[in-house]
């Protein structure tokens, strides 16, 4: 019988077998970020404990800072300067890598990390951060993991984990226009539930896969955590090594072949088995929009929003409570609900790819009367290779606020919100309650969905855009 | 650092009897506002607990506000609790709060791993024994206590004695409550072994 990918890149790390069905896993690269990432290091030097190997180890200032285009140290979140100054203290004292505010190379973790080429096939990579399952498009093992996790990995460069088991999720056929792979999750999530992936570590295979560029497929991978898996993956190929040629972090010369020829070999083989096996079908798959507080209460825009229905009571308890917080009724149509305002941004949809789909359906066009639109590109990298196309006009002269990079709103920290019980439409990954703003309503959609229902004022299929 | 052990508990149980429970829920991030583990119980489930948020003002329907399950130690809950964001701080708040154990048909995989490190026990139960439970707790929370006995792997309540399966690896960890770094640091030379040879198999990632 012949391994899966996520077999032979578990064998790869794994240290020694601990008594109880738990492996002792070598982590080859940690990343923090100032939320999560300086409470880790302060407690780690509060038991006087040492990072054991700094130099694979990197941070983001990415979840606190503001996005505005004069910022500084001090953030519209409350005490968030404290996060500030805690992780550039910790990260120097520690030898550790970091992006800091002023760093042209500056931006939400899962953007710079594969934007610097610092994840790379066949590695494990871990962050106190759910969505680093994104990194797994490159054919790598990453995934997120607490505080408590993150120290250990700092100190020992292992961690204990329990083996998940395996699931392969094939999507056949191809996307048609204006179908995104954020349509592809949304549709697997809502299909098998937000609990779905539980327990698994997922591969992304199928002819749809292949077709996705590497940016798409970090979309893709992005919201495996909202599907509840333990990681997503995608087997590396030839436009994964074409992506990290020339990265500032990926190997050059000789090294760079010697990669190369390793990472070519990353696939599962034939005859892998896995513990679960599901097949979408994305021929007919139309773009995807949440109604409820779940990733999982999705539906295609030609829809309308579902009963509570004969699901399992727990399950229905929170979907009527989803349907009352997001203000709507039963069999209303989803497509034409109208919106207070618009964001594009976040780890899932904000790399240039994204940012040139949005624009062009925005370019000429204009933002509906009274909506707010906020576009928020994932690195600064993103944000001056969208300036040099020209995209920052289109999105400007649309009427979108054109920021700096960071996490921005899509989670709401105290600071910067889009208001109370105010109707989004957002490229993020969670529609959860309060999520971008107190009792902010937010439906999840692919740029070109939220760049159209931006001009429209209301949620509209992107296709009557192309 | 030791952990506090988890071995026999008995206390009062409350439901919040609803999937996919996320720690952006049980913990908003507006919240977090030190860095620190600490000073987070106030902040639990705030967005559900209070009525207006600058002035904390306690909402009467949610659980946790209601006489009838004061001093609550143990949550009842519905599939996929602690889904959502690897926050760490769920898991302190919670702590802080005072809850002990969590039964839920299913849990977020990383908030499961954050509970081990903190002495919580995340404990899974098909719905409809939750359901029983919380049936029985209704009648008189203060009275109507529920045992867990995790070295056994049961839960007792309302006269009937629930079996319950755990990782046999996180039961220790809780049971004798484990540090994981050190226990892992008494590995050291395999670490350092591993180490060394995968800096000659792999040179590109040194
Ligand atoms: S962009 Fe949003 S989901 Fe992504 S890391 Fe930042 S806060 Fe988390």
């Amino acid at each position: 019988m012949g391994l899966s990918l996520f077999e032979k890149l578990w064998q790869e790390h794994r240290v020694e077998r601990q008594d109880d069905a738990t492996d002792l896993i070598y982590i080859d690269r940690v990343f923090l970020h100032e939320r999560t990432g300086s409470i880790a290091l302060s407690s780690l030097q509060a038991d006087g404990r040492d990072v054991f190997y700094p130099q694979q180890v990197f941070c983001c200032m990415d979840h606190i800072v503001d996005t505005y285009p004069e910022r500084s140290d001090e953030t519209t979140m409350p005490s968030g300067k404290d996060f500030i100054v805690a992780t550039r203290s910790h990260t120097r004292a520690a030898g550790i890598t970091l992006f800091d505010l002023d760093d042209p190379r500056q931006g939400i973790v899962h953007v710079v990390s594969p934007e610097q080429g610092i994840v790379q096939p066949g590695m494990t990579l871990v962050c106190p951060d759910s969505h680093t399952c994104t990194q797994g498009a490159l054919g790598a093992l990453a995934w997120g993991i607490g505080s408590s996790e993150a120290e250990h990995a700092l100190a020992t460069k292992t961690l204990r984990v329990k083996k998940p088991r395996t699931m392969r999720v094939h999507f056949d056929g191809s996307l048609a226009l204006g179908v995104s792979a954020k349509d592809m999750i949304l549709h697997l999530i809502a299909t098998h539930g937000a609990n779905g992936g539980s327990g698994y570590a997922v591969e992304f295979t199928g002819q749809a896969v292949s077709e996705l560029d590497m940016e798409a497929r970090m979309t893709l991978c992005n919201m495996a955590v909202e599907f509840s898996a333990f990681t997503g993956l995608i087997a590396p190929d030839e436009k994964t090594v074409a992506f990290l040629q020339g990265r500032p972090y990926a190997p050059v010369g000789e090294a760079w072949q010697q990669a190369a020829d390793y990472w070519r070999q990353l696939v599962s083989d034939a005859d892998s088995i896995y513990d679960c096996e599901l097949r979408v079908d994305c021929t007919s798959l139309e773009p995807q929009v949440t109604w409820g507080t779940s990733p999982q209460h999705a539906t295609g825009i030609s829809g309308a929003v579902p009963a509570p229905g004969d699901v399992d009571t727990l399950e229905r308890a929170g979907r009527e409570k989803a349907l009352a917080y997001m203000d709507l009724q039963v069999g209303e149509p989803i497509a034409g609900k109208m919106l207070d305002a618009a964001f594009i941004g976040s780890c899932t949809n904000s790399r240039i790819s994204d940012l040139r789909l949005a624009a062009s359906v925005l370019k000429g066009r204009k933002v509906a009367p009274g909506l707010r639109a906020i576009c928020v590109p994932g690195s600064m990298l993103v944000k001056a290779q969208a300036e040099a196309e020209g995209l920052d006009k289109v999105f400007i002269e649309a009427g979108f606020e054109w920021r700096a990079s960071g996490c921005s709103m899509c989670f709401f920290a105290g600071g910067e919100h889009f208001g109370f019980q105010q109707r989004v439409i957002s490229t993020t990954n969670r529609n959860f309650e309060s999520r971008q703003g107190p009792e902010t309503r937010t439906h999840l959609a692919s740029p070109v969905m939220v760049a159209a229902s931006a001009v429209r004022g209301c949620i509209t299929d992107p296709r009557e855009f192309l | 650092m030791l952990m506090e052990e988890f071995v026999r508990h008995s206390g009062i149980a409350a439901p919040i009897l609803r999937g996919n429970v996320d720690t952006d829920a049980i913990i908003p991030s507006r919240e977090m506002k030190r860095v620190s583990k600490l000073g987070l119980g106030e902040g639990l489930f705030a967005g559900w607990r209070y009525l207006t948020q600058e002035t904390r003002n306690p909402d009467p329907q949610f659980v946790l506000n209601q006489d009838a399950y004061r001093g609550a130690s143990i949550l009842l809950s519905g599939p996929n609790f602690g889904c959502g964001s690897s926050r760490e701080h769920a898991v302190w708040a919670l702590k802080e709060f005072g809850i002990r154990a969590i039964i839920a048909p299913g849990f977020g995989s990383i908030f499961a791993n954050n509970c081990v490190r903190n002495g919580v026990l995340a404990l899974e139960m098909g719905d409809a024994e939750i359901k029983r439970i919380a049936d029985w707790v209704a009648l008189d929370a203060q009275r109507n206590r529920v045992l867990i006995d995790l070295p056994a792997q049961v839960v007792e309540a309302a006269d009937v004695s629930f079996p319950f399966s755990v990782d046999p690896g996180a039961k220790r960890m809780l049971v004798e409550g484990l540090d994981a770094i050190a226990l892992t640091q008494t590995r050291w030379q395999q670490i350092s072994a591993f180490h060394e040879q995968r800096k000659q198999l792999r040179p590109w990632l040194y």
